[in-house]
């Protein structure tokens, strides 16, 4: 596999009143699982349908009822675990996590503290050319949603929805390695790529299927890099946790301020209580969610109504063998065959119909000018219409068709744009409007020859100036382009028209 | 292993049941019984020997990926002592 080389970003550094401060940062992502059915019932997991409609009674934790695994949900973590290179764990157990709460009608979560079905592996997240961090994943298990409380609707009631109930999430744990509210958004964003890529979330962060739990501490330079030597969590500063986060914006500036709260604390000789907080965006604070203290008595135990998850190494094995190419190994790949720029690389398989995109138009023709005419154009284009790439109306064959317009000379680049806004509203064949709109490029150099004499004939004041400063040919070249509908040839023009002028 | 009066209170809390504070000392002194008598199990070496999840040899079952339940919410409010516009109906709680 191709690797493209990088170093690790400097850690941010606050300066608090009195002292230097680093971060120190680690996350628990909760990521929907992408299937049909729920993970222990035949419920649907379709978002947004009317409340309770997509609930079973299992769901719904009606006495009696048994959990019954989905196994397709089982692939997609061993999927997700191997496209984070993780040590896959054949065998694997669930535990009940109990606490109280009304939108989880069971009293407990079915989870997997003791024994998760992924083990440690590893995401490298980029943040900028040449420079990366490298996270180290603790584990990801499976688990159970909780269903979703509307406190809003009515004064003295809060209403339950279970729809979201039992629908399957991965939890993946990293260890304390990022070192920055942007690094850390920059993190769930690669986990979402690459979850993205696999096709086991669709990592939609506005409707919730891909949230963070984010746990923050600060200690002073040189103590983070005593953890990494021994391994030893008491060299790192108290860490507090703030809960349930669905926006990147907002991972960064709750890290941001939290940081500071904790450095002001210190600063001013207090100690930080290990506790769980809730990020508010209104007031761009975090607050203690007092409530949550006593229910962290989860009392965990294993699960009785469900077997240890025993998988097969052939069964893993098929999976491995169907995951499709990833973001580091696409992009390294992009730089190399196509000759990008790791920047450019980066752009375009940022996601993946974006990359398969490009792919599609640099098929047999040159890759830098087709990965310019992606980005630049199309992404740009899409972006004033708010699309993205999955709605444009611009489709590979056709952006393919435009480019070999301009490689066979029949129009020129800048011709081009207006035909690809063509293309873009109206639709059609590139090379069909062409000819339709007399669009094609003046390369007969007597015709051009024609145009530059009659510009020179009418403006004998320019030419005599020109004579002066050779940089005003310039001047003519421009009036010829204008007078030729800029279908002329731009190099010929240049060279016929110095040529007259004798500069 | 035994139970004080204290953990008694907050195991009932924790579980959600209302318990009389009279009851507890009784209560306390129970669990502890059970828990002493299940104690007796720590007497026996089982180093060495995997622990036993099934009496028959039993792998998981395994579902589908595919929609068979739900679409009856009628039937999943029908017991809840509040129910409105489709949502269970439950006294405020917010964080």
């Amino acid at each position: 596999m191709l690797d493209l080389a990088y170093e690790a970003p400097k850690p941010k550094v606050i300066s608090g009143a009195k002292a230097e401060w680093e971060l120190v940062i680690g996350l628990e992502v909760h990521a929907q699982v992408a299937s049909n059915a729920k993970l222990f019932s035949g419920a649907s997991t379709a978002f947004g349908a009317e409340p309770n409609s997509n609930v079973a009674f299992v769901d719904a934790a009606m006495p009696g009822m048994l959990p019954v695994i989905n196994e397709f949900c089982v692939a997609q973590a061993v999927r997700t675990g191997l496209g984070l290179k993780a040590a896959i764990n054949l065998v694997s157990a669930f535990d009940r996590k109990n606490y109280f709460y009304p939108d989880l009608p069971q009293g407990y979560q079915i989870s997997q503290l003791y024994h998760p079905i992924v083990g440690e592996g590893e995401v490298i997240v980029d943040m900028g050319p040449g420079v990366a961090r490298r996270v180290r994943i603790e584990r990801i298990h499976l688990e159970q949603d909780a269903g979703k409380s509307i406190h809003d609707m009515d004064p003295a009631m809060s209403f339950v929805d279970l729809n979201r109930t039992g629908v399957a999430l991965m939890e993946i744990v990293s260890r304390p390695d990022l070192r920055g509210p942007e690094e850390a958004a920059a993190y769930v964003g690669k986990l979402r790529q690459i979850m993205r890529y696999l096709g086991t979330c669709d990592g939609n962060m506005q409707n919730g299927n891909l949230r963070a739990d984010v746990n923050v501490s600060v200690c002073r330079p040189g103590d983070y890099e005593k953890y990494r030597e021994t391994g030893d969590h008491s060299v790192l500063g108290t860490r507090c946790e703030i809960k349930n986060m669905n926006s990147m914006r907002f991972i960064q500036q709750a890290i941001e301020y939290e940081a500071r709260r904790q450095i002001a604390i210190l600063e001013d000789g207090g100690s930080i209580v290990q506790e769980t907080r809730l990020y508010d965006p209104d007031k761009g604070e975090t607050r203690s969610m007092r409530s949550k203290e006593e229910a962290h008595d989860y009392r965990y135990f294993p699960c009785p109504d469900l077997l240890p998850l025993e998988i097969e190494q052939a069964w893993v094995d098929d999976i491995k063998a169907s995951l499709p190419e990833l973001p580091d190994e696409k992009k390294a790949r992009f730089v190399n065959d196509f000759g990008l720029t790791e920047y450019d690389a980066g752009v375009l398989t940022a996601d993946v119909d974006s990359a398969a995109y490009f792919e599609s138009v640099a098929e047999g023709r040159d890759g830098k000018t087709a990965a310019n005419w992606v980005i630049n154009e199309l992404f740009g284009r899409l972006k004033k219409d708010d699309r993205d790439i999955t709605g444009s109306p611009v489709s590979p064959d056709q952006l393919g068709k435009i480019i070999d317009l301009i490689t066979s000379g029949d129009i020129s680049g800048k011709i081009a744009k207006d035909l690809f806004e063509l293309v873009y509203v109206e639709g059609g064949d590139p090379a069909e409007i062409v000819e339709a709109r007399g669009m094609r490029q003046v390369t007969d150099l007597s015709a051009i020859e024609v145009a530059v004499d009659e510009i020179i004939a009418q403006n004998p004041a320019q030419v005599e100036k020109a004579k002066q400063n050779p940089k005003l040919a310039g001047w003519f070249v421009g009036q010829v382009m204008k007078a030729t509908g800029g279908k002329a040839n731009p190099q010929a023009v240049n060279e016929i028209v110095a040529r007259k002028l004798g500069v | 292993m035994s139970i004080d009066i204290d953990t008694a209170r907050r195991v009932a809390h924790l579980a959600r049941i209302a318990v009389a504070e009279d009851d507890l000392p009784a209560l306390a002194q129970q669990l502890s019984g059970i828990l002493t008598f299940m104690e007796q199990l720590n007497e026996v070496d089982v180093s060495g020997v995997e622990p036993m999840t099934s009496v028959t040899p039993m792998r998981l079952k395994r579902r589908a990926d595919v929609v068979t339940d739900g679409g009856y919410p009628d039937r999943i409010l029908s017991n809840a002592p509040d129910a409105r516009e489709g949502f269970f109906a439950v006294p405020k709680v917010v964080e």
